[in-house]
């Protein structure tokens, strides 16, 4: 565990000193927040009758998307350095090491998530709060509840990309699915759109998926949409996903090694 | 500007397009992704129309014909405009100056470096929105009012184009390409999806006579809805309003030549 840990750490602090390219991703997270909160600002003008969702609730929401984007499994993911060790040969090194693979891309991914999510994440607060209409928690309880369940998300998505990046071994290249799965996890995790807000039929296949525990369902936390009672259920579907994603990742994984051909030179 | 330009750019084209064809299923897989990325999108723009009506008084098909014309131009300028969009790579190997060297303008050369002729998702995604939007809408279609959508599409592509040659101009300083001319050109299209009338006075005021994406979307097609009232401009100006965007790509050329002269090698 202690080797894990340390390399969760040591790849943490390498991916915090990358403060540019957050400022930079911050701006464009913050310009696209903004249009995103004025169409539905237009849509709710156009209806006067009860939303499953007020229209304050959308807005908190739509930032909340903004502020944990870089948390999703959409840029570094599959891992750019695996994926280069895969391209060139040298994940033979990899495997050699008296470590399990499957654990070390995991905390590799744990880092990949959570290290640029906090440096986006604490100035969208900053500036999303006092000036353009996010809200806070209504009660410590909700606050306390979104907070688990998004440390949840960290691992839920984790183990999902760790998928993904398993998946290299034998695509290679990994441009097929980089395209397809992005959109599917935007759509299933209501950063296209809040899920209370599709067509009610439509929310119950997305509900199934797993992707609506990685922000959707930490999201309606925070702002108490979903009580703070229905927390420990938020982190049960968390958990038994994650679980059902390490299970697929480490049987991936040990067929994908069996019959890995080292791409030599 | 030399007679034989053009053919010289169309000899780019040629070369770059029986490149590309080499690359078939790539070109495929890489078309059916975008496609279905897109459409996942338009489901989101969907659920809202569902569950509102329609956004500003505008309808579903209306605002598909916005969706339909800022996607086909912003497809158009991606296909042409990739050699100024990858140029940072250029100057960072130090190739551009090469360039420099050669007996032709920088602009055309590097126009001519790049192009990506066979992702084709986002111009199915918005030629199939056009199309589903011209049929259905009651507009009693002319030639005249089929040639403002052509020129509107036209127009916003040189629009876009030309936000490609300004985000490579601003590498003859940075180097890097910058990550915020995303939010004019994927946040242009974004914005562009819907009735500017939506939008707070500062942005409408951006994209109207900053980057005159307007000019060549939300202004024509209130013409073409006979929304023309709610613009409160001259009868006559959404017809010409697209011939803003050949402006506008004109002006970012003279930028190009401008931010040229103060370009230092990298020397690697």
């Amino acid at each position: 565990m202690k080797a894990y840990l340390s390399l969760f750490g040591a790849r943490f602090k390498t991916l915090i000193q990358y403060r540019a390219a957050a400022v930079a991703g911050f701006g464009t997270q913050l310009f696209w927040g903004l249009i995103r909160v004025m169409i539905l600002e237009a849509f709710f003008r156009n209806s006067t009758a009860a939303q499953p969702m007020t229209l304050s609730e959308t807005i908190t929401y739509i930032w909340l998307g903004q502020a944990f984007f870089a948390m999703m499994p959409f840029s570094a993911n599959p891992d750019p350095e695996v994926r280069n060790m895969i391209r060139t040969g040298s994940v033979a090194y990899e495997l050699a090491r008296p470590l399990d693979l499957w654990g070390l891309w995991y905390a590799r991914a744990v880092a990949a998530r959570s290290a640029p999510t906090l440096l986006r994440a604490v100035p969208m607060f900053l500036a999303a709060v006092p000036f353009f209409g996010m809200a806070l928690p209504p009660s410590a309880w909700s606050a306390l509840a979104w907070a688990l369940s998004m440390a949840g998300a960290l691992l839920l998505v984790s183990a999902f990309s760790t998928v993904i990046t398993i998946s290299l071994l034998w695509t290679i290249s990994s441009d097929g699915i980089t395209r397809i799965m992005p959109a599917l996890v935007l759509l299933g995790s209501g950063l296209v759109l809040p899920l209370p807000l599709f067509p009610e039929s439509f929310q119950a296949v997305l509900r199934a998926l797993p992707f609506s525990a990685m922000a959707d369902e930490p999201f309606r936390l925070y702002m108490g949409h979903l009580p703070p009672e229905a927390a420990p259920a938020v982190l049960l579907k968390q958990a038994l996903w994650t679980a059902a994603f390490a299970l697929a990742g480490r049987f991936l994984m040990a067929r994908g090694a069996r019959r890995l051909v080292v791409q030599g030179g | 500007m030399r007679r034989d330009t053009l053919a010289l750019y169309g000899r780019y084209m040629a070369v770059a397009l029986r490149g590309q064809m080499q690359y078939r299923a790539s070109f495929a897989l890489l078309s059916v992704g975008q496609f279905f990325a897109l459409g996942i999108e338009f489901l989101g723009i969907w659920a809202l129309f569902d569950r509102f009506g329609s956004i500003r008084g505008w309808s579903l098909p209306e605002v598909a014909l916005l969706y339909g014309m800022v996607n086909v131009a912003f497809a158009l300028a991606e296909s042409f405009g990739r050699g100024f969009d990858l140029f940072s790579a250029l100057i960072k190997a130090g190739d551009f100056d090469r360039l420099l060297l050669r007996p032709r303008s920088t602009a055309l050369q590097v126009a001519g470096s790049d192009f990506q002729f066979l992702r084709v998702g986002r111009l199915a995604v918005g030629l199939v929105a056009l199309a589903w939007s011209a049929s259905v809408l009651a507009v009693a279609w002319t030639p005249a009012k089929a040639a403002l959508v052509v020129a509107s599409v036209l127009g916003g592509a040189c629009v876009f184009y030309g936000l490609f040659v300004l985000q490579a101009v601003l590498c003859f300083w940075t180097v890097e390409s910058l990550e915020i001319m995303n939010t004019v050109t994927y946040g242009g299209t974004e914005t562009a999806q819907y009735p500017l009338g939506i939008y707070r006075p500062w942005f409408r005021r951006f994209f109207t006579f900053v980057v005159p994406l307007a000019c060549v979307n939300y202004i024509p097609a209130s013409a073409l809805l006979g929304r023309e009232a709610a613009l409160g401009v001259p009868p006559w100006l959404p017809w010409v309003a697209p011939l803003v965007g050949v402006a506008f790509l004109l002006v970012c050329l003279r930028v190009w030549t401008f931010g040229e002269r103060r370009y230092r090698s990298t020397g690697s």
